[in-house]
């Protein structure tokens, strides 16, 4: 079983669907720590995406992920475009030329990506920000790989994975980010690029592995 | 929430177009990608300089394009950094050959996509140097906080900046000014009232009719603190208390005292927290030798100010001196 370029933009377009449904709840948790924009910024960015998309032909997954890369750098704003816009980048430059990626072709591309996030925004583990889920994807999708584990239940595992991320951003204080003028008042609140970032995972779990979701 | 509007999502972009109609004297406007810029924009020889930042600030930034001042600003969705092609634009529009100075302020985002912004233009072979400002004292500066938060002073930046650019000064000396103007620069702000984003609807935060949040920044952000409401002579003992002993400001200095409004709050409570300001000022015997009083980088409809105070020389003295035209600050 493996990912096409069909399925790439399929888990694009599924991705926006799924931060419309979610704006409000993103926008909740941004305005408990930060300035109450992510929901809202997110869904303007991967509408524009999902145009540019449409508008770019073939099935070159490395240039369907960059186009989608420089449609959030452009359109999202605030601090999540140039991380989400660089994660996209990054994750199109890992998987140039290719029609279709296995289980280690997206381990490899998610890994490029969640590296370009960490060398643009200089957070740590545990700074309370998007890679307190991405990091342990990534992880999780290496550990099943080693397992042996087939692709769907590999990405499910990464979703997981995610989700336990996301949700231990709850009682960190935050390091990087607006939510860090708050201090110990950002205790308790859910970090909402966690959430967003669990969220892509999530839906590249239900579109890539063929699952029926939960 | 009230709001004189039309539609939430076109609010910028009419906002915009007001601009664009009402002061055609001083700048024009680029739609795609959004940027202000100067009307006799590029100045051959002249250092460029732009800044940019979510909109919601007005009139910062663009109220300051013009002589003297800003050469572009680059307006974001409200309380949202703008994007690189923004900026890029914007360099692109306002290099005269002499390079471009971007002024921005200490936010992740505004950090971020000016950084990806200055490496596009690297690329294309325009001199770029970056100048972050972060004044405010309400932030403790750590590296387990993304810093200080750039606010008040950045407007005194893009001024005395704009004045050197137009004397003929290097990007690299127009830099190493703004840099030195951020390192003698302190504010703090607090907050009567929370602000509603026209695409929220909701207020950035909820606050009782007797308490004011200490330590607020420009987005409609918590504070540090929240209290017990007082006089206007106890908030300014309060911000000016930690904006003088954070630099510090001492006995014999010469200061620019600039009292902000935060969007909500008329220009006659500014005057009293100004008077209440020139007298906690005369008793640590530090002069206000240079002031400005108004709102200018406001967080929407919010009430509440901010201080803050820049050490003056003669030199800075006479670049705040130098004239400036543009929408919102003029004089000379």
């Amino acid at each position: 079983m493996s990912i096409s370029a069909s399925d790439v933009r399929a888990w694009v377009g599924a991705y926006a669907t799924t931060i419309a449904e979610h704006r409000i709840e993103l926008v909740k948790l941004d305005t408990a720590i930060g300035d109450g924009d992510h929901g809202t910024n997110m869904e303007r960015g991967m509408r524009a995406a999902v145009e540019k998309l449409e508008a770019t032909q073939g099935d070159d997954i490395g240039a369907l992920l960059k186009a989608v890369g420089m449609a959030l750098v452009s359109k999202v704003g605030g601090a999540a475009g140039p991380l989400y816009g660089t994660l996209f980048l990054q994750m199109g430059a890992a998987s140039a030329g290719r029609d279709t990626l296995d289980l280690d072709g997206w381990t490899d591309a998610l890994e490029a990506g969640v590296k370009g996030v960490q060398a643009r925004g200089k957070a740590a583990p545990e700074d309370k920000t998007m890679l307190d889920a991405l990091l342990p994807a990534v992880e999780a999708l290496r550990t099943a790989a080693g397992d042996g584990a087939e692709l769907g239940d590999a990405l499910r595992r990464s979703a997981a994975a995610a989700e336990e991320g996301m949700r231990a951003t709850i009682p960190l204080e935050a390091r990087r980010g607006r939510a860090s003028y708050l201090g110990p008042r950002s205790v308790g609140h859910q970090d909402p690029g966690a959430t967003s970032s669990h969220l892509l995972l999530q839906t590249a779990a239900q579109t890539f592995g063929g699952n029926t979701p939960e | 929430m009230k709001k004189l509007i039309n539609e939430p999502d076109a609010v910028v972009r009419e906002a915009l177009e007001g601009i664009e109609s009402a002061h055609r004297d001083h700048v024009r406007v680029i739609h795609d990608p959004m940027v202000i810029v100067r009307a006799d924009a590029p100045k051959q020889g002249k250092v460029g300089i732009i800044s940019g930042g979510g909109s919601g600030h007005e009139p910062m930034h663009g109220g300051f394009v013009g002589r003297g001042m800003l050469d572009a600003a680059c307006p974001g969705e409200v309380f949202t950094s703008p994007t690189p092609d923004q900026m890029l634009e914007a360099t692109k529009a306002v290099d005269g050959g002499a390079g471009v100075l971007h002024i921005v302020k200490n936010y992740t985002g505004d950090v971020l996509n000016f950084e990806m912004a200055a490496d596009l233009a690297k690329a294309e072979d325009i001199e770029v140097e970056s100048v972050v400002t972060n004044d405010d004292v309400a932030v403790q500066d750590s590296l387990y906080t993304a810093g200080r938060r750039g606010v008040g002073i950045t407007v005194i930046a893009e001024k005395i900046c704009g004045a050197a650019a137009e004397d003929g000064q290097s990007l690299a000396e127009v830099a190493e000014l703004c840099r030195k103007v951020n390192g003698q620069g302190r504010s703090m702000g607090m907050a009567l009232t929370p602000c509603v984003t026209p695409g929220s609807g909701e207020p950035s935060f909820e606050l009782g009719d007797d308490e004011m949040e200490i330590g607020i920044g420009i987005h409609g952000e918590p504070g540090r603190h929240r209290e017990g409401l007082t006089s206007a002579a106890g908030v300014v003992e309060r911000l000016a208390t930690a904006i003088v002993e954070d630099l510090p400001y001492q006995s014999g200095d010469k200061v620019l005292a600039f009292v902000n409004g935060m969007g909500g709050t008329p220009l006659i409570e500014l005057y009293i927290v100004y008077r209440e300001l020139e007298r906690f000022l005369q008793g640590r015997e530090i002069t206000i030798e240079r002031r400005l009083i108004g709102s200018y980088i406001t967080s929407l409809e919010m009430a509440g100010c901010s201080i803050t105070l820049l050490k003056l020389d003669d030199d800075l003295t006479r670049l705040w001196d130098a004239p400036v035209d543009t929408p919102a600050l003029r004089w000379g």
